[in-house]
């Protein structure tokens, strides 16, 4: 089966990061294809590299790195609601004159119809959110 | 490819940002010549209210926009009744929806349809893609 | 065609549940996760309720999160089956389509 995963909120204030995570991994584990993972509303933060969560608790994001990096994953991140929120890469930044960037490594920054690609190209999208 | 996408809004606008993103999907969607319906059900019939106004919150007044999905070719709105009832609100509350059915000439339509819950169930199951906000 | 509808938040927060319920056809499948799996358990003013829909739909509830909340799964009202995340991605490939109540 092929995947679409959409993740609604930001890390550590709701479940549903950790959750579409999970779910994520178990499919993968599982042998199905996930064709992309995509960022909205406030999962965007899902996708910075600055944070410095507790040593003794997990990463969200890096977590997301690494597992896009072991199976190639198509981490996209919604560039209106990154614009929103305060997530840039190095474009963007230069673009819009910020003084900093701070996507994480494997997530990608893109427009909406990225999502609704998902939608198309999948056999299932599945949507983790508040 | 064509697909049935619904969009599922159970929010009011405002208290949360998930109506107006909601809403930018609809928009950008639009041009994927999908077939495309919305659902407005419980707080997400407030959405659709007329005559709102943020001058006092300080937030963008974005329910224009719903006024454009007409000529975005997103003409099926469906409300669920059930929702409008345990609010006190009836379909005049709600902003005059339309579109211009090239079928019929270009003649204005609503795009509202006030629907039972049973007729919104069947609709959903007839989806292929559902997006919740 | 059959949906696999998913709940997350508590019953007891919001009403996603109830609206869930209201729209799930004869034949679909509802899985509680995350704060959802409080719907699942026995004794709690929702149990008929959960009881009567079972009559029409399978519901399913994340061992994982019951766990977590410290919740017993010898608990989770009788006829509400158990899965992890394997049995979650074995439903969404059961059913058609998959939709969130959030």
């Amino acid at each position: 089966m092929k995947y679409g995963i959409v993740v609604n909120t930001g890390p550590y204030t709701h479940q549903a990061s950790d959750s579409a995570y999970n779910f994520t991994a178990a499919a993968l584990g599982k042998g199905h294809e996930v064709f992309r993972v995509f960022f909205y509303h406030d999962g965007v933060n899902n996708g910075t590299r600055l944070g410095v969560p507790p040593q003794d608790d997990r990463n969200l994001p890096e977590k997301w790195s690494a597992l896009a990096e072991k199976h190639r994953l198509d981490l996209v991140v919604c560039v209106a609601a990154a614009q929103r929120r305060g997530v840039l890469d190095a474009d963007e930044a230069k673009r819009h004159g910020k003084s900093a960037d701070n996507i994480a490594p494997g997530f990608r920054i893109s427009g909406l119809g990225q999502l609704i690609e998902a939608g198309i190209e999948a056999d299932r999208l599945v949507v983790f959110g508040d | 490819m064509i697909k049935k996408f619904m969009y599922l809004n159970r929010k009011a606008p405002y208290g949360t940002i998930y109506a107006l993103e909601s809403l930018e999907v609809v928009l950008i969607g639009a041009a994927f010549d999908q077939d495309v319906s919305l659902a407005f059900v419980d707080d997400g019939v407030y959405q659709l209210a007329k005559d709102q106004n943020t001058d006092a919150i300080g937030m963008k007044n974005f329910s224009p926009t719903y006024k454009a999905l007409g000529d975005y070719e997103v003409n099926k709105i469906y409300v669920d009744s059930a929702s409008l009832e345990e609010r006190g609100l009836t379909v005049d509350d709600l902003m005059p929806l339309t579109y211009e059915d090239e079928d019929d000439d270009w003649a204005e339509k609503p795009s509202i349809r006030v629907v039972e819950s049973a007729e919104l169930a069947a609709l959903m199951e007839e989806q292929d893609v559902i997006l919740s906000f | 065609m059959t949906t696999l509808h998913t709940v997350n938040k508590s019953p007891f927060e919001r009403n996603s549940l109830t609206s869930c319920l209201r729209f799930a056809t004869e034949g679909c499948a509802l899985l509680l996760i995350e704060d959802g799996v409080v719907g699942a358990m026995q004794g709690t003013r929702l149990a008929p309720r959960l009881a009567e829909a079972m009559g029409k739909i399978t519901i399913y509830v994340l061992g994982p999160d019951i766990q977590a909340r410290g919740l017993r799964e010898n608990q989770v009202i009788e006829g509400i089956r158990i899965v992890d995340y394997d049995g979650f991605v074995d439903l969404t490939t059961e059913h058609d389509r998959v939709q969130a109540w959030l």
